[in-house]
């Protein structure tokens, strides 16, 4: 407590933030700053980082309010392009939808969505070479759904069952795909951030030509792994692409707890002297954009850049979360930036390369083919039926080889369930 | 060569056979490592082979893993053993557990290389002896060497290794053997036959122990410097003790304690970190579950106390000649 002598002095006071709404407030994001689309300039990709920090304060937008595509980040794709990249964003959509009510039935222990930012991933899978090495966290399925992993094997995975290559060693969705570039996912946060500088140092050091991009919400740029990663990076002049989520909400937490009171999380990559960019995460196209000029710039060693994603998290942060409870529950539609699948959909159909009974038999489409990956998925058994994997995989993979104290350990679990008179199987 | 040139001799060879071996940590590159333990080889292999690092051991560690998965064999430097905790999650939840969790797709086949234990004024923070949090993770290996010899060829063997080693260099003795007496100098390793190092390529296997003296008094298990403070103390008073030098916590060599401890049937355990929850009390209990009927004593332990490592008292903690002496005693009292 301060002293007598002091006492002339004002009070210090605490600040917590606090979101603007909770539920029941109506909502009013009129405050939120959306610069007009095209209106964000496109350095060269060679220029020094300090020379357009303006970059980290603005938002690259392409898809203005009529939709159509403006300004000097529209990457002109083709429609042919857009139309896969929209039919890839709608079965990551249709993909959450099933596997989030597979998990309502018990079929698994847990799902999480990516609902809202689907442009986020989708675009950059795009934009990134297919061997380029991706670092992703919990909600960039779309990487593997635009990279052509099968939906049944993330399936297996979420199922943890016979057809799980991880054999159930791992939480539902934390998918390791190396024939995709997908790096393993970690439930610790932000601890891929420096391993994918890592991978991008190796590239380098060996005269590959591969890049790396790795991905961390804006809750977990909190975390000293993020910190160190820049630091690492910027010192060697990595190639890698670093990637935060900013979407709003860092389970029940919003982003004020990870400093966006006080400035952007593009702003991160200021004082480091990388290359900053703050994109409209739910502009398909933005994204797109800035993921090529940034793998453009790692790819002739300018180094690495920083993009903050600004879009939202529309559902709960996983299927133990319930955002009602914390937030408004007309967050989701009032989000200025509206619906990335939308927003897509709607510029197709500006241009003419689309129509809205395309896009119904598409979506229709699209969700037999998740209920057919699903039905084949399930022929390798769910984990809500009992644990499907050998039991003696449990012991697989600890180190290369297994020492003695593994193999003792092994047998013992091994007599304890031939005891218990009801074996599982054995490893063939 | 003494210990320091034997493990700068072992990065030497491995860094000459596979192009994979890269070195990294702070002060490592231009300068050679504040203990010299790199000294020269940024010379001889370049500067993107072995460099300097920010001062992040979080990053150093999870840097290495990504380097580790892209295909290459990091062997990072963490200065001190006591800086190596800002890393724990990368060694703890990632380095340790990347195999297991992607079936073998990915793995961090990476050496961690860190000067630990007390004995030379360090204080709290260039003193600790931090083996029991690594023994206690699955998916870690945890080595020890204690002679010149043992630290090229076991350096070896863990940079090959293709799982996550963790390194730890007696730094008490990178200079010659110490018999453990605060007033006495670290003896020279060119008087000694450990000190007789091969300049080319050699390996000791992971998870052999070696019988550093034979004996059928009592069994001494012991690791790193306290390998030499145990030898002094059996010439000292001449009983006929077998000290087994563990050299690898994990894997174990189980059968080493066995055999040892079934023929002298008594066994105490020596290490300089803190007693409770210390790797002496897993080999105590792995003696008793295995041993017992063997045992004509109750299995002991001498190590560190459970206080922060002191500055000025340092060898009041540290398990010397004395304190280990007395513990033999209790044991051969019976």
């Amino acid at each position: 407590m301060a002293d007598a002598a002091r006492s002339n002095l004002p009070p210090l006071a605490l600040h917590v933030p606090e979101p603007k709404y909770r539920p029941g407030d109506t909502v009013d994001f009129s405050d939120v700053e959306v610069p007009p689309a095209g209106s964000a300039r496109r350095p060269d990709t060679a220029e020094d980082a300090r020379n357009f920090t303006d970059l980290v304060y603005t938002m690259v937008r392409v898809l203005d309010d009529e939709n159509r595509a403006v300004g000097p980040w529209d990457p002109k794709l083709s429609p042919d392009t857009l139309r896969r990249m929209l039919r890839h964003m709608a079965t990551v959509r249709a993909f959450d939808e099933r596997m989030f009510r597979a998990q309502r039935q018990g079929k698994t222990s847990f799902y999480m969505k990516s609902m809202g930012e689907e442009a986020v991933a989708v675009p950059q899978a795009y934009a990134l070479d297919a061997d380029d090495m991706c670092f992703p966290s919990y909600r960039q399925q779309g990487l593997l759904i635009a990279r052509g992993c099968p939906m049944v094997d993330m399936m297996n995975q979420i199922y943890s069952n016979r057809g799980d290559k991880l054999q159930g060693k791992q939480l539902p969705i934390m998918y390791s795909e190396k024939r995709f570039g997908f790096f393993s996912i970690s439930g610790n946060l932000a601890t891929q951030y420096p391993q994918a500088v890592g991978w991008a140092m190796a590239s380098a050091s060996r005269g590959d030509t591969r890049i790396a991009a790795t991905w961390c919400g804006e809750g977990s740029t909190a975390e000293g792994d993020f910190h160190s990663a820049l630091t690492f990076a910027t010192v060697y002049r990595a190639p890698v692409i670093f990637n935060v989520v900013n979407n709003q909400w860092a389970i029940s937490s919003f982003s004020g707890f990870a400093g966006a009171e006080a400035t952007t999380f593009a702003a991160r990559a200021v004082g480091y002297g990388i290359a900053g960019l703050r994109v409209d995460g739910n502009d398909a196209l933005a994204v797109y954009a800035a993921t090529l000029w940034a793998a453009e710039r790692a790819r002739t060693n300018a180094g690495p850049t920083l993009i903050e994603h600004f879009t939202y998290r529309a559902e709960g942060h996983s299927t133990s979360d319930d955002p009602t409870q914390y937030r408004s529950a007309g967050e989701p539609t009032a989000w200025p930036l509206g619906d990335p699948i939308r927003r897509l959909k709607d510029h197709l159909i500006t241009l003419g390369e689309w129509s809205e009974e395309r896009q119904a038999a598409m979506d229709k489409d699209v969700a037999d083919e998740v209920k057919a990956a699903q039905k084949e998925a399930e022929k390798n058994g769910i984990l809500g039926h009992g644990l499907l994997q050998s039991l003696d995989t449990l012991f697989d993979g600890v180190f290369e080889e297994m020492p003695w104290h593994l193999r003792e350990q092994r047998a013992q679990m091994l007599a304890e369930e031939t005891e218990s008179g009801r074996p599982w199987d054995r490893k063939k | 060569m003494n210990m320091i040139q034997a493990i700068n001799s072992a990065m030497d060879v491995m860094m000459a056979r596979d192009p994979g071996v890269i070195v990294m940590g702070e002060d490592v590159g231009y300068f050679g490592g504040v203990f010299r333990a790199t000294a020269g080889l940024q010379a001889k292999y370049g500067k993107t082979r072995v460099f300097d690092t920010p001062i992040t051991e979080i990053g150093i560690i999870g840097v290495s893993i990504g380097m580790g998965a892209y295909g290459l064999r990091p062997v990072p430097e963490i200065q001190f053993a006591d800086y190596i905790y800002p890393a724990l999650d990368q060694l703890v939840s990632e380095a340790a557990r990347l195999r297991y969790r992607s079936d073998g797709e990915f793995t961090a086949p990476i050496t961690v290389r860190s000067p630990f234990g007390g004995g030379i004024f360090g204080g709290q923070t260039h003193s600790q002896s931090p083996e029991g949090i690594f023994t206690h993770v699955s998916g870690l290996k945890t080595v020890i060497p204690s002679t010149p010899y043992d630290a090229k060829g076991l350096l070896i063997a863990a940079i090959e290794d293709n799982d996550p080693t963790i390194f730890f260099e007696p730094k008490r003795i990178y200079n010659g053997p110490f018999n453990g007496n605060w007033d006495a100098p670290a003896a020279n390793w060119s008087k000694h036959p450990a000190g007789e190092v091969p300049t080319g390529y050699y390996k000791i296997p992971l998870g052999k122990a070696a019988v550093v003296r034979s004996g059928e008094a009592v069994t001494m298990l012991a690791y790193g410097t306290m390998v030499h403070v145990c030898l002094q103390v059996v010439a000292d008073t001449g009983i006929d003790a077998e000290i087994i030098d563990l050299r690898t916590l994990v894997p174990l060599d189980i059968e080493a304690i066995e055999e040892s401890v079934k023929k002298t049937g008594r066994c105490l355990i020596v290490h300089e970190a803190t007693r409770t929850g210390g790797f002496g009390a897993e080999l105590s209990a792995l003696v008793q579950e295995r041993c017992f009927y063997h045992l004509e004593a109750p299995v002991e332990r001498v190590t560190g106390f459970d206080t922060p490592y002191p500055h000025s008292l340092e060898w009041a903690y540290f398990p010397g000649p004395v304190r280990i002496g007395m513990a033999l005693k209790k044991i051969l009292k019976d």
